[in-house]
């Protein structure tokens, strides 16, 4: 492999890692505050349509992007009634998050735009466009830092480098603020937070909003920078690998990024070479697809390292009386 | 604790969910335009109104047995296995395995032996993520949806790599032997005098899978390891104070529960395609979790359940082919099934019990 087909693999390593990361972070604070959410896929699914059937309709890709967050919160909403208030199994919410965002999402487009469950493509205005950084072309010819700086670096779209700026935004919120210190508290002992006065179903509602806030961009940028438009089941798993991502990351935002970073780069090695040749042996292109998968189970079951999720996670809080 | 009757608990929850299900699906048609009582009107004729749509009906109805009695008897040891898409899926694979590569001279023989193939296959699938849920305590929730996707790559590679026969282009195995064709409906009905619809799929597994709920019926009810499952199920240490082994339970439960799973197989590949395809199972894995909690996790509860689906799967084609309406309203459908009975369940029973213990109150 040359130099500049490593490049362009890292470039779509970043661009796919992109809403890895943004949902992987959005489970995270989920997660971290107690509640369990495999609902990520749906609400990025939902948010995906919205955001681009808005965009498609008023050629505002940033009305769109408020759209799919916008509508990426209801859903979170539902899963905070569902698991906060009345205390339903988080699991089962999750699961029903995610069916209604794969049926809603179709029937709605086909209501709107009798497209077979797709939306318009999406053109100039309703896209978010690659942002060139400074003097990316004038250095492209720099030998090694000029490809590095002109392909990986520049040219992603405004909502990457979002993405990677909220890993340290989430690191201080969590680690550097009261409310992240109170938020994983409440993920490890809500009682204890109770009995300090601080209300465990406000914190649990902020986590599951500001995951829901996440999911949303994560979905915007499939539909609407990734891809030009909203397709049928766009995000294809990749709530369900950013749960994985979140896990191998033992729900730390750093290791959160690296995670990302390695589902992303193997993503792209698939969508690239098909089939891999190492010496007479081939690694089948459904070997790749499938291994973001068997590294998460391998890493579940403890064998690299041990992944310990927060405590009270999954548990209904109920205060005593 | 005891607030109120049992029949309101197994019967009135689920109805009350339903019928909110069934309240907000009608909004939703609402919603695109179309009128919800024509849809109905449509559904109820398209899936129940000839031996055709029935034919249809129960054969989905077949595949949501299997499934739902998969999740129920893992949830009576409080395992949520999601993984029975990917269970059904390699039980197809044991299913033509079984069929393509054994000369079988009668199809009862056949079904016996691909049954039991594709129950060995689902519960192989099921065991990897059982065994570390039991031995390492990762998440089963986790391990099985991965084992899904895990599933769909393997059967991809086998398709496409191992058992398309040579010169094809579809990623399918060949046609399985005349031989081994299950008998439809028709084919069984008409000895005795029923004009059944001949084009209709649904066939002998509906039997096997009626026998099913009822072999499951006897197990967790009847059975000493019925027993341990439920015993585990409500209390995991107190289990443990009863001699009972959670790795043991744990196992059992899921062994079967993918076993079940990988059954269903015999209907959709056996029984309808007659040979293995990608994606064949089209989702019945994970509808099974709904029809699962809509049945209380009880096989009666799972046989109703799973014809009401039937119904609405065939319903819902139906409603795709003669309106604009698309078959997606039945995910959105089972999506508010799912959401009232399973997570949103507190919210009916609570004010339910409210007024049982106002009532009771009143006769005392």
């Amino acid at each position: 492999m040359d130099f500049l087909t490593l490049i362009q693999v890292l470039d779509s390593t970043v661009r796919l890692a992109t809403p890895l990361l943004l949902a992987c972070l959005a489970g995270l604070f989920s997660e971290r505050a107690g509640i369990f959410d495999i609902g990520l896929e749906g609400k990025m699914l939902m948010a995906a349509f919205f955001s681009a059937a808005v965009a498609a309709t008023t050629g505002n890709v940033w009305l769109g992007l408020l759209a799919g967050i916008a509508s990426s919160l209801v859903l979170s909403g539902l899963h905070g009634l569902a698991s906060i208030t009345f205390r339903g199994n988080q699991l089962i919410s999750g699961v029903a998050i995610n069916f209604l965002a794969a049926g809603m999402t179709v029937l709605i487009a086909q209501d709107w735009f009798q497209q077979g469950g797709r939306t318009p493509s999406l053109f100039s205005g309703g896209r978010f466009e690659p942002i060139n950084l400074p003097f990316a072309d004038a250095l492209a010819d720099v030998p090694v830092l000029g490809p590095i700086y002109s392909e990986l670096l520049s040219g992603h779209s405004v909502l990457v480098y979002l993405a990677f700026l909220a890993v340290p935004a989430t690191a201080w919120i969590l680690f550097g603020t009261r409310f992240g210190l109170r938020l994983r508290a409440v993920g490890e002992n809500p009682a204890a937070v109770d009995t300090a006065g601080v209300s465990v179903v406000g914190l649990r509602y902020a986590a599951v909003m500001i995951c829901g806030l996440l999911c949303g961009i994560a979905g915007a940028y499939l539909a609407t920078a990734l891809q030009a438009g909203f397709v049928k089941d766009m995000t294809a798993g990749r709530g369900f690998i950013a749960l994985a991502a979140l896990i191998f990351a033992k729900w730390r935002p750093w290791h959160a990024l690296g995670a990302c970073l390695l589902f992303g780069l193997l993503q792209a090695v698939a969508l690239r070479f098909q089939n891999i040749e190492i010496g007479t042996f081939v690694i089948p292109v459904q070997m790749m697809d499938a291994l973001p998968y068997i590294l998460t189970v391998v890493i579940l079951a403890g064998f690299v390292g041990k992944a310990v999720p927060p405590k009270a996670g999954g548990e209904p809080y109920v205060k005593e009386r | 604790m005891d607030k109120m009757p049992k029949w309101a608990d197994v019967v009135l929850i689920p109805l009350i969910s339903l019928i909110l299900a069934a309240i907000l699906s009608a909004l939703v048609i609402l919603g695109i335009g179309e009128d919800p009582i024509a849809a109905v009107n449509l559904m109820v004729s398209g899936a129940l109104g000839s031996t055709y749509g029935w034919g249809y009906t129960l054969y989905y109805a077949t595949n949501f047995l299997f499934t739902g009695l998969a999740v129920s008897v893992a949830f009576h040891a409080r395992l949520f296995n999601i993984g029975g898409e990917g269970q059904a899926m390699l039980g197809g694979l044991g299913v033509a395995l079984v069929c393509l590569y054994i000369p079988w001279p009668h199809w009862s023989l056949a079904l016996i032996f691909a049954s039991l193939g594709a129950a060995v296959f689902g519960a192989a699938w099921a065991a990897i993520p059982a065994y570390l849920q039991a031995k390492r305590g990762s998440h089963i929730v986790i391990t099985t949806i991965m084992f899904n996707f895990i599933a769909a790559a393997v059967l991809n590679y086998v398709l496409v790599n191992l058992l398309r026969p040579e010169g094809s282009m579809d990623p399918a195995t060949a046609r399985f032997p005349e031989a081994v064709h299950l008998p439809s409906l028709h084919e069984i009905l008409a000895p005795i005098g029923i004009e059944f619809s001949k084009a209709a799929p649904a066939n002998v597994s509906f039997l096997v899978a009626v026998a099913a709920c009822i072999a499951v019926w006897l197990l967790i009810w009847r059975t000493k390891l019925g027993y341990e499952i439920r015993a585990y199920g409500n209390s995991e240490y107190g289990a443990l104070y009863a001699g009972i082994s959670p790795v043991k339970i744990t196992m059992v439960a899921m062994l079967i529960s993918g076993g079940l799973a990988g059954m269903m197989a015999t209907n959709n590949v056996m029984g309808e395609a007659e040979r293995l395809v990608l994606n064949s199972t089209e989702g019945a894995g994970f509808i099974g979790i709904a029809v699962a909690l809509m049945g209380r996790s009880h096989p009666f509860g799972v046989f109703l359940a799973a014809i009401l689906f039937g119904f609405l799967y065939q319903g819902g084609a139906e409603l795709a082919l003669w309106t604009s309406i698309p078959r997606e309203l039945i995910v959105v459908i089972q999506a508010l099934v799912i959401l009232f009975t399973g997570a949103l369940d507190n919210m009916v029973r609570g004010p339910l019990e409210r007024i049982f213990l106002a009532l009771r109150r009143g006769k005392v």
